[in-house]
């Protein structure tokens, strides 16, 4: 009787403990309800867990707690003699459901934390074709776009002008035939001709 | 009848090519790292020194020699003499070494900027390891932003001689980059006048937004304050002055032949002592800015660097003594650990070897340069500031440009002595040729994206330019000022712009520059002999884990 009553004086000691700690930024106001409320969590993880629906709020036990909000605690089985629920399961059972006991505080798994349970970090969600390469597809498609509307305007621009370089030359032949009533054979066009009427004035020009 | 030379549809364009291809990454990355090492504000006296001495004027020869030549560089120098010929063509060989790695940059720029679309950006935080219960342990002892340059962007391999295979995300990137410029520069001037329009302006753009963002940022004053503090002792260091002048040497762009290319297709009256002087002047400018910008955006990284390492020193703390939340704060963290020292020897000694002696002064004084600053560093800046993702598409769009720009000069210093040439012009149209040279050096620059590739880079970087450049530039000088005749070179410039050049041109052109660059070049010679073999920082795994890319 004594062994019982020094266990329900300190369950703290026992193995089965599990260290909980708030750590927040602006300081968590922590209470008696608050503590309710854990407790009350904790009960429903562990109904949630084995599917018994004998765990009471009273079943778990706070102790050690300081005022930086750290506590330890311990689940015990009314049925089986006030027993200790083994570390593991309640461990398993607090990790089953840390979604939900994060959510009643509003905390989350840095700020709740319970040491030696670890948390699975969830992988960020990636989409399924890497956005990168959507945005390398675009930029290409827009390069290539370009190069190719540029190479096909050179083309063209040099087929217009070559085929209006042809056009003028035969314009040239049209009319060179009759222009001033004298064929343009017969003026040497490349040669050029010093123009006798001109020649004769140069004198009367003023010298720079 | 002979085709006319294409030329720049007004002189802005010209003046916004040469801003373009002189303002690239080197005045972001390489300037900062600069003024940090050698003095912070005290080392603008050597650099003001340096462009008045060195900088200018040889920034003139060259506009001069491509605006009066009105050829490539091959053609200009075999006009001024024919022995001088290989002049032109080791620049051309220098400019191809150059364009191979360098769009390699422009291709890790792509990849950052495609990854920046995403929320939260990749480099926030570290991936998780295969069975979900941490995080990857290469990321744990390194940090996201180091982990995602080194294993996700180049997976670098151990050594130079475990080449590694191709990266193909890395090779698509480097396509695409020679994709672009060849879309810049395909239609010769015609184009490249329009593309330099936003290459050269929006570089300015971004760096003043991020000026007012940095200095808005919490701590970027620390950082301001420790660049801009004169350490005067410096000026004594010659390696200041060695810098300084390396730094305007090769900011400038010299000995590429990209500014004659660019000055060949000017009217023959362009006023380019004028154009020589402003461009050289907003180059240095944009220097100072950047890094204005730079260690604002230093001093905010190191700020949050060092009340994250306090605050996990109050966490420790607090959960180790079950302190109440709140009672220990940075102000009183040094008193309080003395009184817990005290009071409880024992268990404070057992914490104390994860107690780390957080310094801001130890943060501040990382000095990084390179592409350590600008994608190690900046993104780590970035990822810490609100609304991250706006911030890093701008940024590397602003790297995108800078890198292209000077892209544009590199080419257009290959493919203007290759037009020039009528033998190879008859036979193929300028397209041709563009595409040809963007496919060559695009084949051979997939070696930059192997795994070993960042070392082959760094080898590239650091060797390939630095001698040839000073080499050929000292020959142009020498050739202009003594084989072609200063008085020569007078008269010609009178015709073009109208009067002579001053006095301190024709000193600077036929003394001070030539000697200058006479010890340049004996300093990088001894230092080569001296070290010995050259070497690479190899990225070992029993050694240190990622190379260090803070050099001191």
């Amino acid at each position: 009787i004594l062994f019982l009553l020094i266990m329900l004086l300190s369950p703290c000691v026992l193995l089965h403990a599990i260290m909980c700690r708030v750590s927040c930024s602006y300081g968590y106001a922590w209470d008696a309800n608050e503590e309710y409320l854990f407790k009350a969590m904790v009960a429903f993880a562990m109904r949630r867990y084995s599917s018994k629906s004998t765990t009471q709020i009273s079943n778990v036990l706070l102790c050690n707690v300081t005022d930086r909000v750290s506590f330890w605690f311990v689940v015990t089985d009314s049925t089986k003699n006030v027993t200790t629920v083994p570390g593991s399961e309640v461990e398993e059972a607090v990790r089953m459901n840390r979604n939900r006991i994060n959510s009643a505080f509003l905390l989350n798994d840095k700020t709740l934390q319970f040491l030696k349970i670890s948390s699975t970090l969830s992988p960020p969600v990636e989409p399924s074709t890497p956005v990168w390469l959507i945005v390398f597809g675009v930029v290409l498609c827009l390069t290539v776009a370009g190069i190719v509307f540029l190479i096909v305007s050179g083309i063209q621009r040099k087929n217009k002008e070559s085929s209006e370089t042809e056009n003028l030359e035969e314009k040239c032949e049209v009319t060179v035939t009759i222009e001033n009533g004298i064929p343009c054979e017969t003026l040497d066009l490349k040669a050029g001709h010093i123009n006798g009427v001109y020649a004769a004035d140069d004198e009367r020009f003023t010298s720079l | 009848m002979e085709k006319s030379r294409p030329l720049w549809d007004n002189p802005l364009q010209f003046v916004f090519a040469c801003i373009s291809y002189a303002v690239g990454l080197g005045n972001v990355w390489r300037f900062p790292y600069l003024c940090q090492m050698y003095g912070g504000g005290g080392f603008l006296i050597p650099y003001f020194v340096m462009l008045i001495v060195e900088g200018m004027p040889l920034l003139y020869l060259e506009l001069a020699v491509g605006q009066r030549m009105r050829r490539g560089s091959i053609g200009a120098w075999r006009t001024i003499s024919p022995y001088l010929c290989g002049v032109g063509v080791a620049s051309v060989v220098v400019s191809f070494f150059l364009s191979m790695y360098y769009n390699v940059i422009n291709a890790w720029a792509f990849w950052y900027l495609f990854h920046s679309f995403q929320d939260p950006l990749p480099w926030a935080s570290c991936p998780l390891n295969s069975n979900r219960t941490g995080y990857e342990a290469e990321c744990e002892r390194t940090s996201p932003t180091q982990y995602f340059w080194y294993r996700r962007t180049l997976n670098i391999a151990p050594s130079l001689e475990a080449s590694g295979g191709l990266q193909w995300e890395q090779a698509l990137c480097l396509t695409l980059a020679w994709l672009v410029v060849y879309l810049c520069i395909l239609r010769g001037t015609e184009s490249t006048g329009k593309v330099v329009y936003v290459t050269a302006s929006l570089p300015y753009c971004v760096l003043i937004i991020y000026l007012i963002r940095g200095l808005t940022l919490h701590g970027a004053v620390n950082g301001l304050i420790y660049m801009f503090t004169p350490k005067l002792e410096q000026l004594a260091n010659p390696k200041a002055w060695i810098s300084a002048a390396t730094q305007i040497f090769f900011s400038l762009g010299l000995g590429f032949g990209s500014l004659i290319a660019f000055a060949s297709y000017n009217e023959p009256s362009n006023n380019c002592e004028r154009h020589a002087i402003v461009v050289s002047l907003i180059n240095s400018a944009t220097s100072i800015f950047a890094s204005i910008v730079t260690f604002s955006i230093y001093g905010f990284k190191a700020t949050f660097n060092y009340e994250s390492c306090i605050n996990k020193v109050i966490l420790l703390l607090t959960n180790a003594f079950d302190l109440e939340e709140g009672s220990l704060t940075a102000d009183n963290l040094s008193a309080v650990q003395a009184h817990l020292a005290a009071a409880h020897p024992h268990a404070y000694a057992e914490l104390l070897p994860q107690l780390k002696n957080c310094s801001l002064e130890a943060e501040l004084d990382t000095a990084v340069q390179g592409t350590g600053l600008a994608f190690i560093v900046y993104s780590e800046a970035i990822k810490n500031m609100e609304v991250s993702q706006l911030y890093s598409v701008l940024y590397f769009s602003m790297l995108l440009m800078l890198g292209i720009g000077s892209m544009l000069g590199n080419t257009a210093a290959i493919l203007t002595p290759l037009t020039d040439s009528k033998f190879i012009a008859t036979h193929l149209p300028k397209e041709v040729i563009s595409g040809l040279v963007c496919l060559i050096n695009c084949v051979i620059g997939l070696t930059f994206t192997m795994e070993a590739g960042n070392y082959w880079f760094d080898i590239f970087n650091d060797y390939a330019a630095t001698l040839s450049l000073l080499l050929i530039v000292l020959v142009e000088t020498i050739a202009v000022c003594y084989a072609y005749g200063i008085r020569r070179f007078e008269k010609d410039l009178h015709t073009m712009i109208g009067h002579k050049p001053s006095w301190y041109w024709k000193i600077m052109w036929a003394f001070a520059s030539p000697l200058l660059i006479i010890s340049l070049f004996i300093f990088y010679i001894t230092d080569y002999i001296l070290t010995g073999t050259l070497s690479y920082v190899p990225c070992d795994d029993k050694v240190s884990f990622y190379p260090k890319f803070l050099r001191k």
